[in-house]
């Protein structure tokens, strides 16, 4: 089941919001609503969360970003559509229901924080257990876990008013987390923090995220945060989704000029990662290869370097053609007793970004290893730079300087594996 | 006056006499000759409310009485405002304008507490329906600026002579900045706060109690002190429907054209009201060594925070969460 799933929404203010629902529908334009009195916030729209996912909401101001989450959790009344939330439609539910529903299945994280001035952080953090009637003892109990998951233990007893807007808006975090729901709204949660902190935050948001798995909608206006943060990415504009998809996907594939535009802005190195880059892995050779077999097998591919495996999945290391030749002419048995490089080694989930220094500085091949360090693909020097200019995509061919040419490597491309802190 | 201006209306555009005077009467003669009851027993009910407290506020010796107002005053507020309230005290006590003072004192008490306990749910009533509001507007206006003198009459109608004439007018005058100032104080309470409360399912009478009303207090105190102050200036004009206090000598000294009592009633007035508006104004400030009456309400303990406040600066570089600052690679997706 969707944890979240919104059909057919619209949000129109003004007078006869009926009527230009209908019109709308019918194809008349925002200008035509207009006319009757009417302003469409959120037009016709539908999407789907899945459980554990962060889901952004993209958009400039008065897209309808905003709007469009305060509808998630009823703060506004959809003027036409449904919203579900795991088993529930909002839009059936009296006060009491939607009431519950609030505090058991869903917290809130607001851009300007919204922390109450008169009471503690800590009582901040237990707002919402408190709001549910939990006991004094156990809510302070569950509010510090929370505290301490942001880092922010030591604050328990201070005042809002006492703290910095990154450690607020980290007790924000923490009041959200405490209440233990499966979906967390985030309304610009971090537009209001200066680009250093924004960072940091959107650090512990994936680190936290890969701990316990949330469903997150989050909106903001910033693509590159929705590109770094988004597992799948809605954009809006003048009330509508004009496109929804993976970071990846907006990228390769925009809809349209206006998403086009927004692109232009997008550090593509903080989107891409090396398992985008990434191809297949040449077979590592056995350390008990023979070295003029190996460097036939060289000469034959045209590589000057060649990995050496442990025998056990591993990598040993990597040997240069200048090595292998040497001991080849020097009638060595087998490669024991080459002098190897070691492998300069990066996860699948290695942003470009990190990547371009290895690329760069070594000789050697960088290598992608999966989570559990199985070997699996190497990045070509060139397809860094290519990626950055714009030249990935699933699918399509990387220019490839070692290696065998073809693409498709032992982890899908394009999928982005959680960190496991 | 009404029916002079009406009169040259009438001449100038051929205008109808509207006759609203004549209304009013009829209409506070059948109040009279149908409430009568109701107004003896608000009539008894207050006037024994009224000496009651008049009675115990007199209980004590002036001199200690005295003191005591000082030290609270020393309190809330400061050593100098209580060092110089006492002073003040002490003159109306040897000017013997005690036993008025206090007579007056309950009266603007009772006014005020009667005045606040109405206010402020109108107050709130007003601040989350904007059509109460608007309806409520007019009506404040009336109160304020109706000159007192017109409805002190019809107060002596339905009260006689006294003391309750003189509370029930004094009430009328003075609530409007009561309700005013708590629908303000409320409807300033930051959007995105109360938005909060709803988004964790908060229920509407605990966001007021627990969100509203909390940090709307500094500004309805702030209102609460103009009721007090209207309702002092208030009760000195009731002196004139025979309620019994300063207002009542003051009066007396005018009708015998005895300036020096005038003086001295009247100063008593001025040393009461700036020790009432010093001693409220503080409780809505949260100054003194009360230190804010909120936490009072709040029930959260106050911490020790200068010193976290200092170096929160500091802590804002500490990363949290275990990341791995020594990987090469930052462990973001």
């Amino acid at each position: 089941m969707p944890a979240v799933h919104a059909e057919g929404l619209f949000k129109i203010f003004g007078r006869r919001t009926d009527e230009a629902v209908r019109r709308l529908g019918d194809g008349a334009s925002v200008a035509d609503v207009r006319e009757l009195g009417a302003t469409p916030a959120v037009i016709d729209v539908s999407f789907t969360v899945e459980p554990g996912e962060i889901f952004v909401v993209m958009g400039l101001s008065g897209s309808g970003k905003s709007t469009l989450l305060r509808m998630l959790n009823g703060l506004l009344d959809a003027t036409a559509g449904r919203v579900r939330v795991g088993g529930d439609d909002l839009t059936t539910l009296d006060a009491k229901a939607l009431r519950r529903l609030r505090q058991e299945r869903m917290s809130m994280v607001f851009q300007h924080f919204a922390l109450f001035p008169h009471r503690t952080v800590v009582d901040n953090a237990a707002y919402a257990l408190e709001v549910r009637g939990m006991d004094r003892r156990t809510r302070r109990a569950k509010a510090r876990e929370a505290l301490a998951l942001v880092g922010l233990e030591q604050w328990a007893d201070a005042k809002p008013d006492e703290l910095s807007g990154g450690m607020k808006q980290r007790v924000g975090l923490a009041r959200a987390l405490a209440a233990e729901t499966d979906l967390m709204l985030m309304d610009e949660a971090f537009s209001a923090l200066d680009p250093l902190i924004r960072r940091e935050m959107q650090d512990q948001l994936l680190e936290l995220q890969a701990q316990l798995g949330k469903t997150i909608v989050f909106i903001t206006h910033d693509l590159n945060e929705a590109m770094r943060l988004g597992d799948r990415i809605a954009i809006m504009r003048d009330g509508r989704i004009v496109q929804i998809g993976t970071p990846e996907q907006i990228l390769d594939e925009p809809a349209d000029d206006y998403v086009a535009q927004f692109l232009a802005d997008v550090d593509r190195g903080r989107v891409f990662t090396a398992g985008h880059v990434m191809v297949a892995a040449p077979a590592a050779v056995p350390l008990g290869a023979a070295p003029a077999d190996v460097l036939t097998a060289m000469r034959a591919h045209r590589t000057g370097t060649v990995l050496v495996g442990d025998g056990n999945g591993g990598l040993a290391g990597v040997a240069t053609e200048e090595a292998v030749r040497t001991a080849a002419e020097s009638g060595a048995p087998s490669l024991v007793g080459l002098p190897l490089q070691p492998p300069v080694s990066v996860r699948t989930t290695t942003l470009l970004a990190d990547l371009l220094t290895p690329a760069a500085q070594d000789e050697v091949p960088v290598t992608v290893v999966d989570a559990d360090g199985r070997l699996v693909g190497v990045v070509p020097r060139g397809a860094v730079l290519a990626a950055l200019g714009g030249a990935t995509g699933n699918g399509r061919p990387v220019p490839s300087g070692t290696g065998s040419p073809h693409t498709a490597g032992a982890t899908a491309v394009g999928t982005r594996e959680a960190v496991r802190g | 006056m009404a029916e002079t201006s009406l009169l040259v209306a009438a001449e100038d555009g051929d205008l109808p006499r509207v006759p609203l005077g004549d209304w009013i009467d009829t209409g506070l003669d059948w109040l009279t000759d149908n409430f009568s009851p109701v107004f003896d027993a608000i009539s008894t009910g207050t006037e024994a409310g009224v000496e009651s407290l008049r009675d115990a506020l007199l209980f004590l010796p002036p001199i200690v009485f005295a003191v005591l107002l000082a030290v609270l005053g020393g309190v809330v507020r400061s050593v100098r405002f209580a060092v110089v309230s006492l002073l003040g005290l002490l003159l109306m006590i040897s000017m013997r304008m005690w036993d008025p003072a206090m007579a007056t004192l309950a009266l603007v008490l009772v006014s005020a507490v009667i005045a606040v306990a109405i206010g402020i749910p109108i107050g709130i009533a007003a601040a989350k329906s904007d059509r109460i509001s608007a309806v409520l507007r007019p009506v404040l206006d009336f109160m304020q600026t109706m000159p007192a003198f017109v409805y002190l009459v019809p107060a002596v109608t339905f009260f006689g002579i006294g003391l309750v004439p003189g509370v029930v007018t004094t009430i009328i005058f003075a609530m409007p900045p009561g309700v005013r100032l708590t629908e303000l104080g409320i409807r300033q309470v930051d959007k995105e706060l109360v938005e909060a409360g709803h988004a964790f399912g908060s229920p509407p009478g605990r966001i007021l109690r627990g969100v509203q009303l909390p940090l709307a207090l500094p500004t309805i105190m702030a209102g609460v002190n103009q009721v007090i102050m209207l309702a002092l200036s208030m009760a000195v004009i009731a002196g004139l429907i025979g309620a019994a206090g300063l207002g009542g000598v003051v009066v007396t000294s005018i009708s015998r054209l005895d300036v020096g009592l005038g003086f001295e009633g009247g100063l008593s007035v001025v040393i009461l009201a700036i020790y009432l508006d010093r001693l409220t104004s503080a409780f809505g400030q949260r100054r003194g060594r009360l230190s804010g009456f909120p936490s009072f309400l709040s029930r959260g303990g106050t911490v020790g925070k200068a010193g976290l406040a200092a170096s929160s600066r500091s802590a804002d570089a500490v990363m949290p969460v275990g990341t791995d600052q020594n990987s090469p690679n930052r462990p973001a997706r």
